[in-house]
């Protein structure tokens, strides 16, 4: 059903087909498949930010899908739109993303968060094809989205600068020292995306450090704001369009409320927790879960 | 104040300043002015790739001739030394080379993470140059960055230099240019002054030089020690000591080979002098070194002690702190003496 969603960037280098079957796979199967991919890399280890993986994959098939310019084989591709993942412990996600996109074989999924990976269970850019820069550190992504965006300016780039970051980085002044030098500079080319779960370390993320009313702070940063169920994926396609599109020359900030363990209905009962348990016998029931989904 | 204060009074005696200092060169000093910015902005028209940005220090760090000549190429970040560094970070990424300027106790103490994730993990070719080095400002400790070579040099991948004059900076700035990777350089702004042209010095990344010989005592210094320890050597001559200075501006990596073999020649103390806390820096980098090469002269260190120094003018400082070319020269006489 979500087929009308093709890559409206016409140079864009988004392969819709599925490689194996030539078919056009639609953004709810990539979302499956991500959320697949990361559940798997959770059994490997038996453990991962496996709640925050599976929150945001609609976004990330969205972003990967739908709205970015990218070659898998050439990683390095100049003219690519970049997509910096400041919450480093959301490698996972990500992973399982650059495995359905390509960047990485499909066998090297089953060497996450092992001695030697190149997928280390927090993102690094020098580990990672497609990683942009090292995270885990919070805070840290929206100022190297500055300078990237800065930089991409001065070459007359027309890429675009993707940040994923998340609620709790918020807490961090540095990522409002960001949020004003973009506005600043007027990076029209900057795409933030905020994904909104309300859970961090030590609780709720809004009990911790609170952010709202965070489209009005946004807007009154001079940012071009939209907030969207980051799980409802019609919508995120549409936020993602009009990110593209806005004409005024202002940073683009997507604020995704999304559900921590969303696609496995008993993760997402589950205690909210920033680390969410899953037992040795829970991933394959996950894994049965999610299909489940999928079919219904 | 009572209107009649003036009148009854007794004349105070006239106090010295506190306030910031422009240059750190001592009267009558030979100086040049501005030697980072006019250096920067020249190398800027062949080096197409370079890019000037900071946080609100471009005037104080003479970044500004910089941004003169190459307006379109500098980057005000305002007050933000984490946004600095982060965007310096981005901008290397997308193959620029920034230099990004503020004071060395903002560049390592607040913007340290930043560094150390955004800029040394990943190898960018970021050079970090910050003014007020040490003891250079009369501020206290907000504004002196007593522990700032300690911080970068214990971080992987960092190249650390502690110039010395207007001849150095003006050697180094194209010589960390030519360098692949992150660079931390302290500055010396504003009429800097100008003394290693006269021992026919060349800076070379990585090299330790000898300024003069002397069988006596080997100073090792960097930074505007070696301009002291200089003044030192010379003062020594008329008590005659025969003092040799070993400047050492490369802080990270260090030249090992040049040091043991200067600090292994017989019968000569080493003095490290530094602008500096005793804390991990030159020190004891080069303590270190002798130790684990199994050469030990008997080793003295002149640095600024592990405590919050005061504010205060910084002559009085220099002399309260033991980094003056008096209070040096009399520390070493004293320990030839024992």
């Amino acid at each position: 059903m979500l087929e009308e969603f093709v890559d409206i960037n016409t140079t864009g280098t988004i392969d819709h087909r599925d490689g194996k079957t030539g078919h056009n796979v639609d953004l709810a199967e990539r979302a499956y498949r991500i959320r697949r991919n990361a559940l798997l890399m959770g059994e490997v280890q038996g453990q991962g930010y496996i709640g925050q993986a599976l929150d945001i994959a609609d976004v990330l098939a969205v972003a990967y899908f739908h709205a970015m310019r990218y070659r898998p084989e050439n990683p390095d591709w100049e003219e690519r739109d970049r997509f910096l993942l400041s919450n480093g412990h959301y490698a996972i996600a990500l992973y399982a993303a650059l495995l359905e996109a390509g960047f990485l074989p499909e066998e090297e999924l089953e060497t996450y968060g092992s001695d030697d990976s190149r997928l280390p269970m927090s993102g690094m850019a020098s580990y990672t094809p497609g990683m942009e820069m090292s995270g885990g550190s919070l805070g840290l992504g929206l100022s190297i989205a500055v300078g990237k965006a800065l930089g991409l300016k001065r070459k007359g780039s027309s890429s675009r600068v993707f940040t994923l970051f998340s609620d709790g980085e918020l807490d961090e002044g540095s990522v409002w020292e960001a949020i004003m030098s973009a506005s600043h500079h007027k990076l029209d080319n900057m795409i933030g995306i905020i994904d909104v779960n309300n859970q961090q370390a030590d609780g709720p993320s809004t009990q911790m450090l609170a952010f709202e009313p965070l489209v009005e702070k946004l807007e009154a940063f001079g940012w071009y704001v939209q907030r969207v169920d980051g799980n409802d994926l019609p919508a995120v396609v549409a936020a993602f369009d009009a990110a593209r599109a806005h004409p005024e020359p202002k940073p683009r900030m997507i604020v995704c409320d999304t559900r921590m363990g969303r696609g496995v209905p008993f993760l997402e009962a589950r205690e909210k927790n920033h680390f969410i348990r899953v037992d040795a016998h829970e991933w394959q029931l996950a894994l049965e879960a999610l299909d489940a989904g999928r079919t219904a | 104040m009572s209107s009649n204060a003036t009148t009854t009074a007794p004349a105070k005696p006239r106090l010295k300043t506190s306030a910031m200092i422009a240059s750190i060169a001592s009267e009558g000093q030979r100086t040049k002015p501005a030697p980072f910015g006019h250096t920067l902005a020249e190398l800027a028209r062949s080096r197409t790739d370079i890019v000037g940005m900071t946080a609100d220090l471009g005037k104080y760090t003479d970044l500004h001739i910089f941004a003169k000549e190459h307006p379109d190429r500098y980057y005000q970040m305002g007050m933000a030394e984490q946004l600095l560094m982060g965007a310096a970070a981005g901008l290397a990424h997308e193959g620029f080379m920034p230099f990004a300027t503020t004071y060395a106790v903002f560049a390592s103490r607040r913007a340290y993470d930043f560094i150390h994730q955004t800029i040394a993990e990943e190898d960018l070719n970021v050079k970090i140059v910050c003014a007020l080095p040490g003891l250079t400002s009369g501020y206290g400790p907000s504004h002196q960055a007593t522990e700032d070579l300690a911080l970068l040099r214990a971080m992987p991948n960092m190249t650390v230099i502690d110039p010395c004059d207007a001849h150095e900076i003006e050697q180094a700035v194209p010589a960390i240019a030519g360098h692949k990777g992150p660079v931390y350089m302290r500055l010396l702004r504003g009429n800097v002054p100008l003394v290693l042209d006269e021992y026919g010095y060349r800076f070379e990344l990585g090299k330790a030089k000898l300024l003069r010989d002397g069988a006596d005592v080997l100073i090792v210094s960097s930074g505007i020690m070696t301009m002291r320890a200089l003044e030192v050597a010379r003062s020594l001559e008329s008590d005659r000591v025969a003092a040799a200075v070993l400047h050492v501006p490369t802080i990270k990596p260090l030249d090992t080979e040049t040091i043991l073999r200067e600090a292994a020649r017989s019968g000569r103390m080493v003095v490290v002098a530094e602008n500096h806390s005793v804390v991990g820096g030159l020190g004891e980098a080069v303590a270190g070194l002798l130790l684990r090469s199994g050469v030990t002269p008997v080793f003295r260190h002149i640095g600024l002690p592990d405590e919050f120094l005061a504010a205060g003018a910084l002559p009085t400082l220099h002399d309260r702190y033991g980094i003056s070319t008096e209070v040096v020269t009399k520390r070493i006489k004293g320990w030839l003496g024992e």
